[in-house]
């Protein structure tokens, strides 16, 4: 297996918002913000974790940057990186065959499939992570997505460890067929086993999350985080407008607008997620002393530990609580 | 392309082999097919309907109710459009909205509570897609009726009889069993939605449905289905037969797992949840290098 930063090095796809970006502009250099049109430097914008620095437009991050940024330098280990796809379906569209489809995006984007999983740390915290790739077919969820997250959450349920999935989607794999839409009912089976050894499931939406991934594990999280701006969804807005013949109301299916009817728990900046996820991760760990364990529902003995929960140190302040991380209420 | 008319005539001499994909996609549409109501009506005694998600609403496109099979009580759980305008209006077309998961959800749990067998019958194009049931959840309330499922302390036999569309199929569809009608068809997403997408035209739809493998017999021979039920003719030509057809083989699958599972022992229990999670964990097609 190739370690990953040689992947990044030789592959390393650009995001999106870069490649959809005025190409009068050398890219290199700078940035357009799409929300506020603001010229980024781009190193600049790379400090700033790829926020803009004027109008705080979240830029969408591939899965290498993600984990690099999510995780601490050099924790985070790969997981079943050599399951690769199959065309069960022997499926053909216009554009060709599936396989051929799949070779030639493997190649173009350097990932072998659209979800990657590994055990990393935030905050010293070990975590169960996956992350979707959104430039591998639209980061649609097919059997490999499902086998190599199933995988992790089995490991994490046998070792005691939280999982967080960062989670963009556009869907269901179609060339799959019911391949991909069974794999929701494996990824929820799976996620139901870690909640009932007491292990918490954190849920980060970015940008865009739609189909069946919204209607499987990511919306049925102990915590449901999303990114400020991120589009969250089931039904896609042109299948939407198509339908209903209504013009959509403008925040529609934003992160704010999820937050505003009750579907997600906080919208985090990119700034404070790190912080966040290990406050979240020290909250559902069992308590280092325990208390009165007949009347708090924790099994003292056993099932539910949470990783390396013996590093915690009563009294550590080195991981201060986060003062701030919810929009609510809406300012202004 | 074939009319739903020719179709319909060829078919009553012609063995069901010579359908194409699309001509079953048809036939599982066809507003005479029977529905969950005809089942209800022809398998169930009985029955008394239960509405509401005793949070927002009701939802006439997903029905359930408590009823008689085979001389037990089970809760009996479907998806049901119109066969006309007006009923199509008044049940929205058999597109569940988030109160419709809900309200299944709610049901499962009074089965689950006193040890009633469940059995759903699967007929949707799908979840509705409209701008009230984004703003009430419609995702997180197919993947909370799913996580239900996953862990419902009583059996489950679900039964595919028209459409299986997309996640509204899926949302009521994760049990021990899942039984299909020969001219039933389950997709990851409607042929039309996926040729507008991959064709760019949903005229295509034909041949969408060739190559997303939707029919029963494709979903056997890939083993998600557990038993396909023949349709020696289709559903809406001979109801009364079909129907029987149906039920005779909910019986045996009813009586095998309440054979093995005892509702009231937890071991035995937890057997049954381990065998439906390993029916589920087995389901993918890849490999590793």
């Amino acid at each position: 297996m190739r370690s990953f930063f040689q992947r990044q090095g030789k592959f390393r796809p650009r995001s999106s918002d870069e490649a959809t970006g005025d190409s009068a502009i050398p890219e290199d250099m700078w940035v357009k913000c799409p929300k506020c049109g603001e010229l980024i430097y781009s190193k600049e914008l790379d400090h700033n974790d790829r926020v803009c620095p004027k109008c705080g437009h979240h830029f969408r991050l591939n899965a290498r940057e993600r984990i690099a940024f999510l995780t601490d330098e050099g924790s985070f280990v790969e997981w079943d990186a050599c399951i690769q796809p199959e065309d069960p379906l022997e499926f053909v569209d216009p554009k060709g065959a599936y396989a051929e489809k799949l070779a030639s995006t493997q190649e173009k984007t350097g990932e072998i499939e659209s979800l990657i999983t590994g055990l990393g740390r935030i905050e010293d915290r070990p975590i169960v992570i996956a992350v979707t790739e959104f430039a591998f077919m639209g980061a649609s969820m097919g059997s490999v997505w499902g086998e190599k997250l199933t995988r992790a959450i089995e490991r994490a349920t046998q070792d005691g460890l939280p999982v967080l999935t960062v989670n963009a989607s556009g869907g269901a794999r179609m060339h799959e067929g019911l391949f991909s839409l069974m794999q929701m009912a494996k990824t929820v089976a799976a996620f139901d086993r870690l909640g009932r050894a007491r292990l918490p499931h954190f849920s980060l939406l970015i940008d865009p999350c739609f189909g069946g991934v919204t209607a499987s594990y990511a919306t049925v999280a102990d915590v449901i985080l999303a990114e400020p701006g991120a589009l969250i969804g089931f039904a896609g807005q042109r299948v939407i407008e198509q339908v209903t013949k209504q013009k959509l109301p403008p925040d529609f299916q934003t992160a704010e607008f999820q937050l505003d009817h009750g579907m997600i728990d906080l919208i985090v900046e990119r700034a404070l997620l790190r912080s966040t996820v290990a406050t979240l991760i020290d909250h559902h760990a069992p308590a280092p002393v325990p208390f009165r364990p007949e009347d708090n529902g924790y099994d003292a003995a056993g099932a539910g530990r949470l990783g390396d929960a013996s590093s915690r140190v009563p009294g550590d302040t080195s991981h201060a609580p986060v003062q701030h991380t919810a929009s609510w209420p809406p300012e202004g | 392309m074939s009319t739903l008319d020719t179709v319909s005539e060829e078919t009553v001499n012609l063995p069901m082999v010579s359908l194409s994909p699309m001509d079953r996609v048809r036939l599982a549409r066809d507003p005479q097919r029977p529905g969950t109501l005809d089942y209800i009506a022809e398998l169930f005694s009985d029955f008394v309907e239960l509405h509401g998600d005793r949070t927002f609403g009701d939802d006439g496109a997903l029905i359930g109710g408590l009823a008689t099979f085979r001389n037990r009580s089970v809760l009996v759980l479907g998806h049901q459009g119109g066969s006309n305008t007006r009923e199509n209006l008044a049940r929205n077309f058999g597109m569940p909205k988030p109160e419709g998961f809900r309200k299944a959800r709610r049901l499962m749990r009074h089965a689950e509570k006193f040890r009633l067998p469940i059995i759903t019958f699967i007929d949707t194009s799908g979840a509705d897609p409209g701008i009230g049931s984004e703003e009430r959840g419609q995702g997180t309330a197919i993947a909370e009726s799913l996580l239900q499922m996953v862990g419902l302390r009583v059996p489950i036999i679900c039964v595919v009889i028209g459409e299986g569309g997309s996640g509204g199929a899926l949302a009521i569809s994760l049990g021990d069993r899942l039984l299909m009608l020969e001219n039933a068809v389950y997709a990851v997403a409607s042929p039309e939605a996926c040729a507008a997408i991959l064709w760019k035209d949903s005229s295509f739809a034909s041949e969408a449905a060739e190559t997303m493998r939707v029919t029963a017999a494709d979903l056997q021979r890939f083993g998600i289905i557990d038993e396909l039920i023949a349709e020696p003719v289709p559903a809406h030509e001979a109801p009364r037969e079909i129907i029987s057809a149906v039920g005779q083989r909910i019986a045996v699958h009813l009586e095998t797992l309440l054979d093995t599972v005892d509702m009231g022992d937890p071991e035995s229990v937890e057997a049954m949840l381990r065998e439906r999670y390993g029916k589920f964990r087995a389901i993918g097609a890849w490999h590793e290098s």
